[in-house]
């Protein structure tokens, strides 16, 4: 506390209340968010006639779904104060161990997706750990992950099947167990209704329950918002960061198994650059690039207005290169809409 | 206000403490008495001692001669947490609170209140709440609302969060290490007045600071560190301010810089 801010006089007695809803509504990290979905959905809906039909809202949902998982997960380490630029590759690398090691071994599919998942497990774990162990920030921890992951991809998938993508493993044993899994879908109404989805929605309940109402989600916050505070009164720092790594990584593996169960085979250069796009969602959501605070239902949002942006501008006929500057757009507009509902909240 | 002669045994005591890292002497000889319901404040300039000595209490460094004694009883600490145990918290000016969280989050922070069974265990927010609203009220801090981020509240009232959040996890003795530093006149009012409501609560509380005019208006004893020694100890019967201020300005230093200083 080298600076005291300045501040509005504040009365010293109050009404010793709660504030009234509309500014508990008002200061929620979604809440800028939420105006700007509000806002997206509305213009596509009057611009894009395709847009307006309830299946193009299921293919919307899909999209932001593949994306929202770990938009959820790497806004979870953001409120903990820390980055993950990996995260993208990451995805790629959990399938392509799945399927390397199913096909290469002839094991059952099960084996294969489970050594994934002690795979991104320990990708996680290896972030945080170098992360909390030497202090560097994790920009640059995660930025090394990222490069070696991307390196090893491609290279271990050329070694092994001579090309960059991996060999099908849909006709072996487990896969249609686990297809169901992740990547099922069934029609109701002539709506295709993807189970993707539906995990998402469940993966943003999980999270905004942990970061609310349990001690873990005390714990994240106040890791991300002052970690020395938070371990002079006992919070184990590095348990709760390794821990967030670690559920980017089961993330990763997740999206990553829905990837391998849907396309059937692996391309090993993908996922690069999509590490920005979980990032922006969890910003767009109202997460602080500096840690401490944020919400898994606004990185859910993020999510759901990339999914809008990337099929709106399809079904408005237009040319899909512009989705990345609307993104760009979105991400200026929504951090502005983020200070300023913040602001308008703070006074009194 | 009152003499410590013939007084119960102190919560805290140390006697001819000193500590050295290597052959640099932090501290040496200095002795100090906390009395539940008293407030010891601790004066010197920036390298005299005073966080030597604090850290020593608050189980940061150990002490390397004389004697640390906790009801009596000798004692070296280990860690803070050890500290802590025997009820001794520290305020540090800088690790006080998270800014971005709730007061009553900030409050509970690493000792949440929780309820359910099993594995699944949810946050006791009413509980935690009230009770924080409660404690807040006892020291005087009335809140316009407890689901403020800490950061909002001025920085005399961070300060007095912090030690109401240690005077309800059963801290007997208050080390507050320069509460008053970063603060504006009115800040530092609400801070003191505070410092003197844990004092009434039968605290023992050790006051470090550097500002004479703060200590002199909670102060029961006063000790002046110089250079890790002990300049000056006296009970508030035996000093005035000005005394005071004098013995933490260097006395006759001061005077000389006044007469240079004069146009």
């Amino acid at each position: 506390m080298t600076t005291v801010r300045a501040e509005p006089a504040q009365p010293e007695q109050g009404t010793n209340t709660r504030r009234p809803l509309w500014r508990r509504v008002f200061v929620r990290p979604e809440t800028g968010s939420l105006v700007g979905a509000v806002a997206v959905f509305v213009f596509f809906f009057a611009v894009a006639t395709p847009f307006r039909q309830l299946d193009s809202f299921a293919t919307v949902l899909y999209s932001a779904a593949v994306l929202g998982i770990m938009a959820v997960a790497v806004g979870l380490l953001m409120i903990g104060g820390e980055f993950d630029l990996s995260a993208g590759v990451a995805v790629t690398t959990s399938a392509i161990t799945a399927a390397i090691l199913s096909y290469q071994l002839t094991l059952n599919v099960w084996v294969g997706v489970f050594f994934a998942l002690v795979v991104s497990l320990a990708v996680g774990f290896f972030n945080g750990y170098v992360v909390i162990k030497t202090g560097i920030p994790s920009f640059l921890v995660t930025l090394g992950t990222f490069l070696m992951l991307q390196g090893a991809n491609l290279a271990v998938t050329r070694l092994v099947t001579g090309t960059v993508s991996t060999q099908r493993i849909s006709d072996m044993d487990g896969y249609a167990s686990l297809e169901a899994i992740f990547a099922s879908e069934w029609t109701v109404g002539g709506v295709r209704i993807r189970v993707l989805v539906l995990w998402w929605l469940l993966f943003v309940a999980i999270a905004t329950w942990v970061l609310l109402r349990t001690r873990v989600g005390n714990w994240i916050f106040a890791v991300g918002g002052n970690k020395d505070s938070a371990r002079a009164v006992g919070v184990p720092v590095a348990r709760v960061k390794i821990g967030l790594y670690m559920t980017v990584g089961f993330a990763a593996w997740f999206v990553g198994m829905h990837l391998l169960f849907s396309l059937h085979t692996v391309q090993a250069g993908e996922g690069v650059g999509n590490e920005f796009e979980y990032i922006i969602a969890a910003v767009i959501g109202g997460c602080l690039l500096t840690g401490g605070y944020g919400s898994a239902v606004g990185a859910g949002l993020g999510a759901f207005i990339f999914g809008m942006a990337k099929q709106g501008i399809v079904f408005a006929g237009w040319n899909p290169d512009w989705y990345w500057t609307f993104l760009g757009a979105m991400l200026l507009l929504a951090t502005l809409m983020n200070m300023y509902v913040r602001r308008l909240a703070a006074k009194r | 206000m009152s003499d410590d002669v013939g007084t119960p045994t102190p919560l805290v005591e140390v006697e001819g403490i000193g500590k050295h890292y290597g052959a640099i002497r932090a501290l040496e000889g200095v002795s100090l008495r906390v009395n539940a319901g008293e407030i010891t404040c601790v004066l010197g300039d920036n390298g005299a001692g005073k966080s030597t000595l604090i850290k020593i209490m608050s189980g940061l460094h150990q002490h390397t001669e004389g004697v640390l004694r906790v009801d009596g009883e000798e004692t070296t600490f280990s860690s803070p947490r050890e500290a802590l145990d025997r009820g001794i918290a520290t305020v540090y000016q800088d690790l006080a609170v998270v800014p971005l969280m709730e007061v009553w989050r900030n409050f509970f922070l690493g000792s949440e209140v929780r309820k359910g069974f099993g594995p699944i265990k949810v946050l006791d927010s009413g509980l935690m709440r009230r009770t924080a609203r409660e404690e807040l009220a006892k020291m005087g801090i009335e809140l316009a609302d407890i689901d403020q981020p800490v950061g909002e509240l001025s920085g005399g009232q961070r300060q007095c969060v912090a030690i109401a959040r240690a005077v309800y996890f059963g801290a007997r003795v208050l080390i507050l290490d320069e509460p008053t530093a970063a603060l504006g006149v009115k800040q530092s009012g609400v801070v003191l007045k505070y410092t003197a409501m844990a004092r009434d609560a039968g605290l023992g509380v050790v006051f470090i600071t550097h500002n004479p005019h703060h200590a002199h208006l909670v102060g029961d004893h006063f000790i002046v560190l110089k250079r890790g020694r002990t300049n000056l100890d006296a009970n508030r019967s035996e000093i005035t301010l000005e005394q005071l201020t004098q013995e933490m300005a260097g006395g006759d230093e001061l005077d000389t810089l006044a007469h240079e200083l004069r146009r």
